[in-house]
């Protein structure tokens, strides 16, 4: 998908200020890199942004999720002494960095060949059917917005989804539909698989180091 | 099969703690100083015999690799790159590592930094393991806590950094240069070579880049010495072991840590219960991630699962992330929707790869529908071929093969799928 780039959009707004914490947590970050490297904390800082956008989101009525706007990229340009274009330029070359406002809860369906293999047009048919909305789009109510995106390597656990940081996996038509009715209440699903099992382990239990799994009590 | 007391990885399920105290129950940081002690031209020569080659999808031979990185500093740092970009469709094993060994791949860097002389070392975790990444941190900080990173670090007299940086969803950043550009604060497109990194890479120092697993087993290698790790497998060129991922259509998909030239029979029937529906039901797998070529069935049989072998079939191992189809598998969507995946994560540098991969995707979208003619197929391959070895990294090629490895043993089917189309449109 062409990622939604518009600087001077109306939902652009005015400034962007990290908050006292995070300016804290801006100092740590470029202090990673070497004396006068400081562009390598351009990715950590885009980041940092939108999670810092998603934090005021998630209290906002109606809710947001986590985007970086333009105020945010020329804040960060100017931390690290980059011109703005050069901000921009890793901002939407990163399928991550969100240029526009999403969903409270971003869903992003894995559709890529091992995920596909295991069902995920069901998984993305579940999404769409219960929230009403295509494929880049945002329900009304702020609180979700669907996309397909490219392998996310948990091909072992297909199909999955990524819905804001978490990976929640091995879904079914129904574990999707208690997710999304989960997240629709605002409560905190359990992430990883959804049929239980550890891990990238087989559901069916080890089929290696079988001492150390009755010793941990695994098998 | 490989034997338990072989196997390295073993919490790669997370069945106890990923914390140092329960990683040294298993044998990491087991007198790490001593094998620094060896000095730096036994670990290379010990990782030499050992035959390792990288296990991020190029298999090239681990100590030779090492040995690039100039013997002395001119003045400028060395610095070892771990590259867990994992993003090759089909490969999550990576993933199990930092997760839930990460103090080998911490004791992996400590080792294989002084063996380069490098002080620091920078993780690279693909953006979208938030929760993989914090696990790293979480170690790196009881690492440090209790002085295996850091000055002298675990005792051994070499001070060490490790530092994670985040990406932030680009399927490039896994070449090793662009990974590098994108540790600079640039956008991920990979550089022309040479300088090759060992030369001129991360801020135009020495760089070596290696792949997680391949740097996560390196201590134990080296403790348990070159000669074991070589003997496992199936030849010297073929050794050790190796993780592997199988997805799609078996019955239990899994990861699973397995000797390298395991029979694919073997390992699906073994650890995954086998193809769904029965051998017999196999159509096609993908053995080593997204790029490399499909082998129909007749090739699956009797196949094992190293670089040599594969590449005699004219595929290869690459990562390992082994994609199963059985007979219900449309494999021509299954490879358009590959066609789709390199057309996303192209970066838009080289004209035949930015260019191509679109092009790639939208005829094989028309061959899925049959809606082409049988010379089509030809010039499909033919373009395939002009994208192949025309662009400065590997990604023109990663996106060529699997159309190829399609046209090369389901012809048949797409010539099939054109005359069905052309009698219901006519």
């Amino acid at each position: 998908m062409k990622k939604v780039f518009e600087l001077d959009a109306d939902y652009q707004p005015e400034s962007f200020e990290f908050t006292k914490a995070n300016q804290k947590v801006v100092k740590e970050l470029i202090a990673r890199y070497p004396g006068g490297k400081q562009q390598s904390a351009v990715m950590p800082l885009l980041d940092l942004a939108q999670h810092q956008v998603a934090a005021d989101g998630a209290k906002a009525n109606p809710p947001y999720g986590g985007w970086i706007p333009r105020a945010a990229m020329d804040h960060i340009a100017e931390l690290l002494g980059m011109h703005p274009i050069k901000v921009y330029e890793v901002a939407s070359f990163y399928s991550m960095y969100n240029t526009a406002p999403v969903g409270k809860y971003l869903i992003q369906v894995c559709g890529t060949t091992p995920c596909w293999l295991c069902g995920s047009d069901d998984v993305t048919k579940t999404c769409k059917d219960k929230l009403g909305i295509g494929m880049n789009e945002t329900t009304e109510d702020g609180k979700f917005t669907l996309m397909e995106v490219e392998c996310l390597g948990a091909c072992v656990n297909a199909p999955m989804v990524q819905i804001n940081d978490d990976y929640f996996e091995d879904l079914t038509h129904e574990t999707m539909s208690e997710l999304l009715e989960c997240l629709s209440e605002d409560m905190k699903p359990k992430i990883g698989s959804q049929k239980g099992r550890k891990a990238s382990m087989a559901l069916s239990g080890p089929t290696t180091l079988e001492e150390l799994a009755k010793k941990t009590g695994v098998a | 099969m490989l034997h338990d007391d072989d196997r390295i990885f073993t919490n790669i399920y997370g069945w106890e703690g990923a914390d140092l105290k329960s990683a040294q129950k298993r044998g990491d940081w087991d007198n790490t100083k001593a094998i620094i002690k060896k000095g730096r031209e036994w670990i290379i020569e010990e990782m030499k015999a050992s035959g390792l080659r990288g296990r991020g999808g190029a298999g090239f031979p681990t100590g030779m690799k090492w040995s690039f990185m100039p013997k002395e500093s001119d003045g400028r740092p060395h610095y070892l790159v771990v590259n867990a970009d994992e993003s090759e469709p089909g490969t999550c094993k990576d993933r199990d590592i930092l997760r839930h060994e990460p103090h080998k791949l911490l004791e992996g860097c400590l080792i294989a930094g002084f063996a380069m002389g490098a002080h620091t070392a920078y993780i690279y975790v693909r953006g979208e393991y938030y929760n993989e990444n914090s696990s790293m941190w979480k170690a790196i900080e009881e690492a440090y806590d209790k002085g295996m990173l850091g000055k002298n670090a675990a005792g051994s007299g070499w001070d060490f950094d490790v530092v994670m940086h985040r990406g932030a969803g680009a399927y490039i950043c896994g070449e090793e240069t662009a990974l590098i550009e994108s540790i600079e604060g640039k956008k991920g497109q990979p550089r022309n070579k040479p300088p090759f990194p060992a030369m001129a890479g991360l801020y135009s120092c020495p760089t070596t880049v290696n792949n997680v697993e391949t740097i996560a087993v390196a201590p134990t290698i080296l403790r348990r010495g070159g000669s074991w790790f070589s003997k496992i497998g199936l030849n010297e060129k073929n050794a050790g072991t190796k993780l592997f991922c199988i997805s799609g259509h078996v019955n239990q998909p899994c990861n699973v840590e397995e000797a390298m030239g395991i029979p694919l029979r073997e390992l699906i029937e073994k650890h995954c219960g086998g193809v769904r529906g029965g051998w017999d039901n196999l159509k096609a797998v993908i053995p080593g991630g997204s790029s490399t070529p499909m082998m129909p069935k007749s090739v699956c049989d009797t196949i094992n699962m190293d670089f040599d072998s594969l590449r005699e079939v004219g595929t290869g191992l690459g990562t390992a992330g082994v994609i199963v189809m059985d007979q219900s598998t449309d494999v021509i969507y299954a490879i358009a929707r590959l066609s789709a995946f390199y057309m996303h994560e192209s970066c838009g540098q080289c004209t035949p790869c930015r260019e191509g991969t679109g092009w790639l995707w939208r005829v094989m979208m028309r061959m899925v529908q049959g809606n082409a003619t049988i010379e089509e197929i030809d010039q499909l391959y033919e373009v395939t071929k002009e994208i192949e070895g025309h662009t400065i990294c590997a990604l023109g090629d990663a996106a060529a093969w699997p159309v190829q490895g399609l046209i090369k043993h389901f012809r048949d089917e797409m010539e099939e799928r054109i005359l069905e189309y052309r009698k219901r449109v006519a």
